[in-house]
């Protein structure tokens, strides 16, 4: 509209109209501060011979460029979330597991020792001619390279659960999503789940302890950890959690069968847990 | 007459209604060239349905937001110009690429209407925005895409209550809406589209 500033490109600069696939990159990866007359500028800059020929092109760049990005999103694949966040959770565990290993060991002659990666990657630096502290601060690098990994599946996660589960990840987050997603076994499992269910996932061991008739009957499995739960008083943490899980349950059978995104779920779950919430003060 | 050069009432199969020339889409009945727009399928089509003045003309250019799978996008290329249609729900946009494929004004993209910065090297300034996304902030989307229309272009946005706060008065929504549509607009015409469409309401307005 009003290029005060020098212009920023417009989707076809620096490609050949005939590339196809470079067209459509510049489509889906290009963005500009400013709309500006692109049809006027391409053919300014000869891009396009006229108007027609313009329109040709964008029609044919716009179509290839959504549909290369829907079959992307599209073969996303829950197995391959579930296989991640797994590898996330084990790696954790296990570099939290070592890292008491560093620790301990490393207290045998350093008393500021202390159980977190921080202190391990200082280890990890530390490399002396001695062969107890070679061994050592190999391990603390090791340590270090698995904490770096569960870093790098989080993010993996954090982007693909979107693509997988649209609206369970707005719900629950990416993690939670793919954890619920795991733990029932893939998306379709999920969406077949009663709410009751879903509420419980992830609480399995306390489950069985109460069938066999020796504890009370858990509220909630993993869902604990969506702040519409943790963040409710204890009393009222039970009507948290069904509700919760009800939407939860919703949301993933909107993305198995469906796919739409539905933002209003969002809202519908505020609403749900700010009168619940509310209760408290009746 | 309000109605946007393109657009007509016309006997279809023994009713009037809307109707555009183009091909079939959604499994409407058809008469020749014609094919019935369906207002309770289409906000656009409730407004005009309605009688509401939507300034636009036939042959606009067009950015609509919140295009899902094409139904109400399909008409609008029938009598509008070039119309870029912005969806990001992966599902509904393959439906779009269908009906865009056989339509060489419709531009499809898989983009977030609350970044325009992702499409601003693609889209020129327009003469109308026609805005349907229900999602909530729907009058801060407007507002973020106001860049994209001429100074004398024309807003046409649906409001869907629900979207913003499934509790509150559907009045009370709509009017905190119109305000944060006040920092950059003029409205021009407020109405709501029952029968249509239930606690929806149709804003027409022009950049300030
Ligand atoms: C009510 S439907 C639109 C129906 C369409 N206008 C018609 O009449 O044929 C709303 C659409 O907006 C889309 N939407 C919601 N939030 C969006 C966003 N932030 N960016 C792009 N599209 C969005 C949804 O995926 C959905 O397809």
């Amino acid at each position: 509209m009003n290029a005060r500033n020098p212009p920023e490109p417009g989707w076809f600069v620096g490609v050949e109209p005939g590339d196809v696939e470079a067209v459509a990159r510049g489509i889906r990866d290009g963005h500009a501060t400013e709309s500006s007359d692109w049809p006027g500028r391409a053919l300014e800059s000869g891009f396009a011979e006229d108007e027609e020929e313009y329109y040709e092109l964008l029609h044919g760049a716009t179509i290839r460029a959504a549909r290369a990005e829907v079959a992307r999103r599209e073969s996303a694949d829950d197995r391959q979330l579930a296989h991640a966040i797994r590898a996330l959770d084990d790696c954790t565990r296990t570099s939290n597991e070592i890292a008491e290993r560093v620790a301990e060991w490393a207290g045998t002659h350093d008393e500021d020792a202390r159980v977190d990666m921080e202190y391990v990657r200082e280890v990890a630096e530390g490399a002396g001619e001695d062969p107890v502290e070679q061994r050592l601060s190999a391990l603390a690098t090791r340590t270090a390279e698995l904490d770096d990994e569960a870093d790098e599946l989080r993010r993996f996660v954090e982007r693909s659960a979107p693509d997988v589960a649209p609206n369970l990840s707005a719900l629950a987050g990416p993690v939670l999503a793919a954890r619920l997603i795991s733990l029932a076994g893939g998306l379709e499992a999920l969406a077949r789940m009663p709410s009751g269910t879903v509420q419980v996932l992830g609480a399995e061991d306390a489950l069985f302890a109460h069938l066999r008739g020796n504890a009370p009957s858990p509220k909630h499995g993993v869902i604990f950890t969506h702040e519409a739960v943790r963040g409710t008083t204890r009393e009222h943490r039970g009507s948290a959690a069904r509700a919760l899980a009800g939407k939860l349950t919703i949301a993933a059978r909107v993305d198995h069968y469906s796919g739409d995104y539905r933002p209003e779920l969002e809202a519908e779950l505020a609403d749900r847990i700010e009168r619940i919430r509310a209760r408290d003060g009746a | 007459m309000t109605l946007p050069e393109g657009v007509e009432h016309r006997s279809i199969g023994g009713e009037t209604g809307l109707a555009t020339r183009g091909d079939p889409v959604y499994g409407e009945p058809t008469d020749g060239e014609w094919r019935r727009w369906d207002p309770h399928r289409s906000k656009l089509g409730a407004m005009l349905t309605k009688d509401i003045d939507t300034g636009l003309a036939g042959d606009d250019t067009v950015l609509y937001l919140g295009a899902a799978s094409g139904t109400t996008v399909s008409h609008v290329v029938d009598f509008a110009g070039p119309t870029y249609a912005v969806e990001f729900a992966a599902r509904p946009m393959r439906d779009l690429l269908s009906v865009a494929e056989s339509r060489d004004r419709l531009f499809p993209l898989l983009k977030d209407v609350r970044s325009p910065e992702t499409y601003a090297h693609v889209v020129e300034p327009v003469d109308a925005i026609v805005q349907d996304v229900a999602t909530r902030g729907q009058a801060r989307v407007a507002v973020e895409n106001r860049q994209f229309l001429h100074d004398d272009g024309q807003l046409v946005l649906a409001i869907k209550a629900r979207s913003e706060d499934v509790t509150r008065d559907p009045e009370a929504v709509f009017q905190d809406a119109i305000e944060t549509l006040e920092e950059t607009y003029e409205i021009l015409a407020t109405e709501r589209l029952e029968p249509y469409h239930d606690d929806h309401l149709a804003v027409v307005a022009q950049p300030e």
